[in-house]
C-alpha cells in the first residue's frame, strides 16, 4: 500500500514536471505546495485540512456515542489511547465526556462546516466560476489558509493537554467557562480555545474579503450578477454572513478572555464558587450568549448556503434541466442572509432575556422559514420531468434536500418560543440541527467533493465507492438523528453524561433506542473509511478525468484538465448566457456552455434572447479592460 | 424491539447492495461491455429505484418506531400551560409532518420516475411565477397561523404571576439545587446576598431584612396542586437551567440575573402515581444547562400535593432562623424583637418534619 502510494506520489511529481515547462516563472516545492498563493491549492490544503478534522470530530462523537449507547460498557480497552480519561472503575470520564461533547461541536462546526467547506469550494470555485485568474489578492488568501492552520494546531494540542480541552459546550457558555475553578477544561484549554479562534476568525475575514472582492471586481467579461452559477451567489451571500458576524465572536471571545485573565466584569456578577465569592458584579452572562448567538445564528448558514449552493449546481447538472426560479432562489437566499442577523435570540428564550423579546424573535425566526421552504421546492421541481443522472454527488445533493426538509420541519416547532421551553437544550434541538446543518452541510461537502474532483486532481473518483458510500451515509444519517426526536420528545436534556437522574425508569425505556443510534453512528462513521479511501487514492491513481465529466455549463469547465496558476492557458472565456441552459429546445447537445454566444445557437434562443446577440459585441469589447486589470 | 429496527436496517443494507450488484452484473451482460466512459453508468436505475425504495421503507419503519416509542414520552403535562403547549407541539406536529411527507415524497418519487433515460430529453422549465407565489405564500400564512398561536400562548405563559401564587425559590450550585420558601407570615422572600453565604447560610439569606425571618429552605419541592407557583430562580456559581420535565416547566438560573416561571401545577404526585400505574413514580427538577461534570445529576424530587396537606407541610416547616439561632446576631438590634419569636424556647425535636412528606 505505502509503496504503492510513494509510486504514484513519483508519477505525479513527474506530471507536474512536465506541465511547469509551460510556466513562465518555475515556483519551487515551497511556494507551489506549501506556501502556495494558487486559490486551487488553497482549496485543496483547506479540504484535506478539514477531512482529516472531519475524522477527528466524527471519532470524539463516537466515543461519547458509546458512553451513551452502551452506558454498562468498560471502556478499559481505550485506556492506550485516553490513559487517565479512563477512570479507575474503566468507564469514561465524566469531565472528559464533557470535553468531546465540547471538542465534537467546535471542530464540526468551525473547521469542517466552515473552513472545510467555505474554504475549499469558496477558493476554488469562486475564480474558476466567476472567470478570474485568482483570488483578488493571493498573499492574503495564503494567510487566511496558514493562520487556519495555526488554528488548527492550537485547537488540536488543546486535546493533549492534561486539564483537557474545553468542556463548557461548543458555545462556552460564561461563567462555566470564565472560571478555571469551575470544571479542569476552563483552565488552559480554554485559553487554548479562545486563542485558536481569534486565529480562526482572522483567517476566515481574510478568506471572506478575497471572496466578496474577487466576485465583485474579477468577473470576467460578460459575467452580469444575473449570470453567476448560484454556487457563487451562495459564497457570495456566506462571506457577508461571516465578515459580518465573525468580527462580533472575536469581540466576545475577547470580552471573555477579559474576563478570565485581566480580572474584568462583563459577564461575571455574583458568583459564589469553592467556597468562595468572587468580587465581580455588574455582569451579565446573556451579554455573552447575545453576541455569541450574533455569530453562532448566521453561522448556521454559513455553514448551510454553500451547501445549498453547489448543490443548486449539481441538481441542475445532473437533472439536465435548469434549475427552477433561478432568481427566486438568489432571492431567497439574500431573504435567509438578511434574516440571519434577526434571529439569533431564538436561542435563548428561556434565558432569561425579556419574554417581549422572545416573542419579537419568534416571529422573525418564523419567516426565515418561508424563503427555506421556497428552496426546498424549487429544488423538488427541478427534478421533475428531468433526467436524471445519479453520480455521487448528485445522489448527495437529493439526500442534502431531503435533509434540508426533515431538519428544517423540526426549527418551525422550536422557533416556536412556547414549544420551545420544553424542547429547549432536549435531543430535539439535536436532532434537528444534525440534520439540517450538520448532516446537510455534510452532504453539500461530500456532493462538492464528487463532483470537483475531476476538477481538482486531473482524475475521476471510483463511483461504485461513491454510490456504496452514499446509500451508507444516508441511510445512517436517518437511523441516528431520527430516532433522537423521540428521545427529545421524552424530554432528555442533551449534554447529559448518562440519563439515571431523570428517574420514573426514563432512561431504561431509550436504552435500547440509544444503543440502535450508536450502532447506527459507528457504522455511518465507518462508512466514510470508502469515501477516504477513494478520495487519497483516485488523487493519485484515479482515472484520468476528461474536459468535462458532467456535461456541465460553467467556466471551470473550460479550463485545461490540469489548470496551472492563472487558470486559462489563453484569454479567460467570455460569458454570454446564465448557467442553466440544459436540455435547451431546438439545441443539438443538452447542454449549452455559458462562454457559447447567442449568436452561435440560433436554432435554441428563446425570442428574447435574440437580443442578447447585438450585445455580444459590447462584451467583446471589455477583453481589453479585462487583460488590464491583470497586468500591474 | 429496537432491536428489530437495527435488524431490518441492516438487512435493507446488504438487500440495497445486492440489488446494485445484481443489476450491474445483468446490465454488464446485456450490453457485454463496460460502459466506463459515458456519465450514466449501469447503477443509474439501481440508485433511482433505491430512492423509492428508501423512502418507502423509510415511511413504514418510521411510521412504527413512533408508535414504538410513543409510550415513552412524557406523560401528560402535569400543569396548566403545560397541557396547551403539548397540544399545540402536536398540532404543529402535524402540520409540520404532513409538510415533511408530502415533499420527501414528491422528492424521491421525482428521482425514481425521471432518472435517466436515453430516450427522453429533459424539460426546459425555468420558471413558472404562479408556481412560486403559491409556494411562498402558502408556508406564509401557515407560518403566521403558527406563529399568532405560538404568540398568544407564550404571551399568556410569561404574563405577571398572580398575586396569590406561592413564592419559591430554586437556587442552583455546583451541582444541585437549594430550595427556600417564603414563610407562612409574610409570603415574601427576604433578601439574599452572595457575600454572605457560608457553610449553615449557603444561600446567603440576609437577616437584615424582615422579610427573611420566616423563610424556611427544603431538600425537595413541594408544591400545591391547582395553585400558582412562582419560582424565583438563581444561580451561585455558574448557569444552571431548571427544567421540571412533566410540567413542561424550564428557565435558566443566571448567576447576578434573578429570573422566573410561574405555573399552576394540576396533578398531584399521587393521582401521577395512580394514572401511571407506578407507585414511585416522582416529578422531578432537573439541569438543563451544561455546568460542569455533575450536570447530569444535579436533580431533586418534586411533590404535588393537595392544598391542604402542602398548607400543612409549610406549617410543619420551622424557618432557617429557627433551626440556626445564631444567625439572630446578624438581625439588627431594631428587628431582633420582631425576629427573636422565631427562635424556639426550647430545642426543637428533631423528627418533626420527616413525618409529613407524602413518601
Amino acid at each position: 500500500m505505502s509503496t504503492a502510494i510513494s509510486t504514484a506520489e513519483e508519477v505525479h511529481t513527474h506530471d507536474h514536471d512536465h506541465d511547469h515547462e509551460h510556466e513562465h516563472h518555475e515556483l519551487g516545492f515551497i511556494r507551489t505546495y506549501i506556501f502556495s498563493e494558487d486559490h486551487k491549492t488553497i482549496a485543496k490544503q483547506y479540504l484535506i485540512s478539514g477531512i482529516l478534522w472531519a475524522f477527528i470530530g466524527g471519532s470524539l462523537s463516537i466515543l461519547f456515542r458509546l458512553q451513551l449507547g452502551f452506558p454498562e460498557m468498560s471502556m478499559e480497552w481505550l485506556r492506550p489511547i485516553l490513559g487517565g480519561w479512563i477512570d479507575d472503575s474503566g468507564k469514561l470520564d465524566k469531565e472528559f465526556y464533557l470535553a468531546m461533547v465540547t471538542m465534537h461541536g467546535t471542530i464540526m462546526v468551525f473547521f469542517v462546516l466552515t473552513a472545510g467547506l467555505s474554504g475549499t469550494f469558496s477558493n476554488f470555485l469562486i475564480p474558476l466560476q466567476v472567470g478570474a485568474r485568482d483570488m483578488a489578492s493571493g498573499f492574503i488568501n495564503m494567510l487566511s489558509y496558514w493562520f487556519f492552520f495555526l488554528s488548527s494546531v492550537i485547537m488540536f494540542s488543546s486535546l493533549f493537554i492534561e486539564t483537557g480541552p474545553a468542556s463548557g459546550g461548543w458555545v462556552i457558555y460564561p461563567p462555566l467557562s470564565a472560571l478555571p475553578q469551575a470544571m479542569p477544561g476552563s483552565g488552559l484549554g480554554m485559553t487554548l480555545w479562545l486563542t485558536s479562534m481569534t486565529f480562526f476568525i482572522v483567517s476566515s475575514l481574510m478568506g471572506g474579503i478575497n471572496y466578496i472582492c474577487t466576485i465583485i471586481n474579477l468577473r470576467t467579461r460578460g459575467m452580469t450578477f444575473t449570470r453567476m452559477p448560484l454556487t457563487i451567489w451562495s459564497f457570495f451571500f456566506t462571506a457577508v454572513l461571516g465578515l459580518l458576524s465573525f468580527p462580533v465572536l472575536l469581540s466576545a471571545a475577547l470580552l471573555l478572555i477579559f474576563d478570565r485573565s485581566f480580572g474584568t466584569s462583563f459577564y461575571l456578577s455574583e458568583i459564589y464558587i469553592q467556597g468562595q465569592a468572587l468580587p465581580n458584579v455588574g455582569g451579565s452572562a446573556i451579554l455573552y450568549q447575545h453576541l455569541f448567538w450574533f455569530l453562532g445564528h448566521p453561522e448556521v448558514y454559513i455553514v448551510l448556503l454553500p451547501a445549498l449552493g453547489m448543490t443548486s449546481e449539481i441538481i441542475a447538472t445532473n437533472s439536465r434541466k435548469p434549475i427552477f426560479g433561478y432568481r427566486a432562489m438568489i432571492g431567497s437566499m439574500m431573504g435567509i442572509t438578511a434574516l440571519a442577523f434577526i434571529v439569533w435570540a431564538h436561542h435563548m428564550f428561556v434565558t432569561g432575556m425579556n419574554p417581549f423579546l422572545g416573542s419579537v424573535f419568534m416571529f422573525l425566526t418564523l419567516i426565515i422559514a418561508v424563503p427555506s421552504a421556497v428552496k426546498a421546492f424549487n429544488y423538488i421541481t427541478t427534478l421533475w420531468k428531468g433526467n436524471l443522472v445519479f453520480t455521487p454527488a448528485m445522489l448527495f445533493s437529493i439526500g442534502l434536500v431531503s435533509l434540508f426538509i426533515s431538519g428544517g420541519v423540526t426549527g418551525i416547532i422550536l422557533g416556536n418560543s412556547a414549544l420551545d421551553i420544553n424542547l429547549h437544550d432536549t435531543y430535539f434541538v439535536v436532532a434537528h440541527f444534525h440534520l439540517v446543518m450538520g448532516a446537510a452541510s455534510f452532504f453539500g461537502l461530500m456532493a462538492g467533493v464528487y463532483h470537483w474532483f475531476p476538477k481538482m486532481f486531473g482524475r475521476m473518483m471510483n463511483k461504485s465507492l461513491g454510490y456504496i458510500h452514499f446509500w451508507f451515509t444516508f441511510v445512517g444519517v436517518y437511523m441516528v438523528f431520527f430516532p433522537m426526536h423521540y428521545i427529545g420528545i421524552a424530554g432528555f436534556p442533551r449534554r447529559y453524561y448518562t440519563f439515571t437522574a431523570l428517574g420514573n425508569d426514563s432512561m431504561a425505556a431509550f436504552t435500547d433506542m440509544n444503543m440502535f443510534i450508536s450502532i447506527a453512528a459507528i457504522i455511518t462513521f465507518s462508512a466514510q473509511a470508502i469515501f477516504a479511501w477513494n478520495f487519497f487514492y483516485s488523487i493519485f491513481k484515479g482515472k484520468i478525468a476528461p474536459a468535462n465529466p458532467w456535461n456541465s455549463n460553467t467556466l471551470e469547465w473550460t479550463t485545461p484538465i490540469n489548470p496551472e496558476h492563472g487558470n486559462w492557458p489563453g484569454e479567460i472565456p467570455a460569458v454570454y448566457r446564465w448557467p442553466y441552459d440544459y436540455s435547451k429546445p431546438g439545441a443539438p447537445e443538452d447542454f449549452i456552455p455559458q462562454n457559447v454566444p447567442h449568436s452561435a445557437t440560433l436554432e435554441s434562443n428563446l425570442h428574447e434572447e435574440n437580443a442578447e446577440i447585438a450585445r455580444e459585441k459590447d462584451i467583446e469589447g471589455l477583453l481589453g479592460a479585462q487583460n488590464e486589470s491583470y497586468t500591474h | 424491539m429496537n432491536y428489530l429496527i437495527g435488524l431490518l436496517a441492516i438487512v435493507f443494507f446488504f438487500l440495497a447492495v445486492s440489488v446494485i450488484a445484481k443489476s450491474v452484473k445483468l446490465n454488464n451482460k446485456l450490453s457485454g461491455t463496460e460502459e466506463d466512459d459515458s456519465t450514466v453508468d449501469n447503477f443509474n436505475n439501481a440508485n433511482g429505484i433505491g430512492m423509492l425504495i428508501f423512502w418507502l421503507l423509510f415511511v413504514i419503519l418510521g411510521s412504527w418506531s413512533f408508535l414504538h416509542a410513543r409510550p415513552d414520552f412524557l406523560p401528560i403535562a402535569a400543569s396548566e400551560h403545560g397541557v396547551k403547549t403539548d397540544n399545540m407541539f402536536w398540532t404543529s406536529m402535524a402540520v409540520v409532518t404532513f409538510a415533511f411527507f408530502i415533499s420527501n415524497t414528491l422528492l424521491f418519487y421525482f428521482a425514481y420516475k425521471y432518472r435517466f433515460n436515453k430516450n427522453r430529453k429533459a424539460t426546459f422549465y425555468p420558471v413558472n411565477h404562479k408556481l412560486e407565489l403559491v409556494w411562498t405564500v402558502i408556508p406564509a400564512i401557515v407560518m403566521a397561523v403558527l406563529v399568532f398561536t405560538g404568540w398568544r400562548t407564550w404571551r399568556d405563559i410569561t404574563s405577571q404571576a398572580p398575586s396569590n401564587a406561592a413564592v419559591i425559590e430554586l437556587t442552583g450550585h455546583q451541582f444541585g439545587w437549594y430550595v427556600r420558601y417564603a414563610g407562612v407570615d409574610d409570603g415574601q422572600l427576604g433578601n439574599v446576598n452572595y457575600k454572605l453565604i457560608d457553610e449553615t447560610n449557603s444561600l446567603g439569606i440576609d437577616f437584615t431584612d424582615k422579610s427573611s425571618f420566616d423563610d424556611f429552605t427544603a431538600t425537595e419541592l413541594h408544591l400545591p396542586k391547582g395553585q400558582p407557583v412562582l419560582l424565583k430562580i438563581r444561580a451561585q456559581d455558574v448557569l444552571h437551567s431548571v427544567y421540571l420535565p412533566f410540567h413542561r416547566v424550564k428557565m435558566d438560573a443566571v448567576p447576578g440575573m434573578p429570573t422566573k416561571f410561574w405555573f399552576i401545577p394540576t396533578i398531584s404526585t399521587d393521582e401521577m402515581r395512580a394514572k401511571l400505574g407506578k407507585p414511585d413514580f416522582n416529578f422531578k427538577v432537573n439541569c438543563t444547562e451544561v455546568c460542569g461534570r455533575g450536570h447530569f445529576g444535579m436533580s431533586i424530587t418534586v411533590f404535588v400535593d393537595e392544598p391542604e396537606d402542602y398548607k400543612k407541610w409549610v406549617a410543619e416547616q420551622k424557618p432557617f432562623l429557627a433551626t440556626n439561632p445564631a444567625y439572630l446576631d446578624k438581625v439588627p438590634t431594631n428587628l431582633k424583637s420582631k425576629a427573636s419569636k422565631y427562635i424556639p424556647i426550647e430545642p426543637i425535636a428533631t423528627d418533626s418534619t420527616e413525618a409529613v412528606s407524602v413518601n
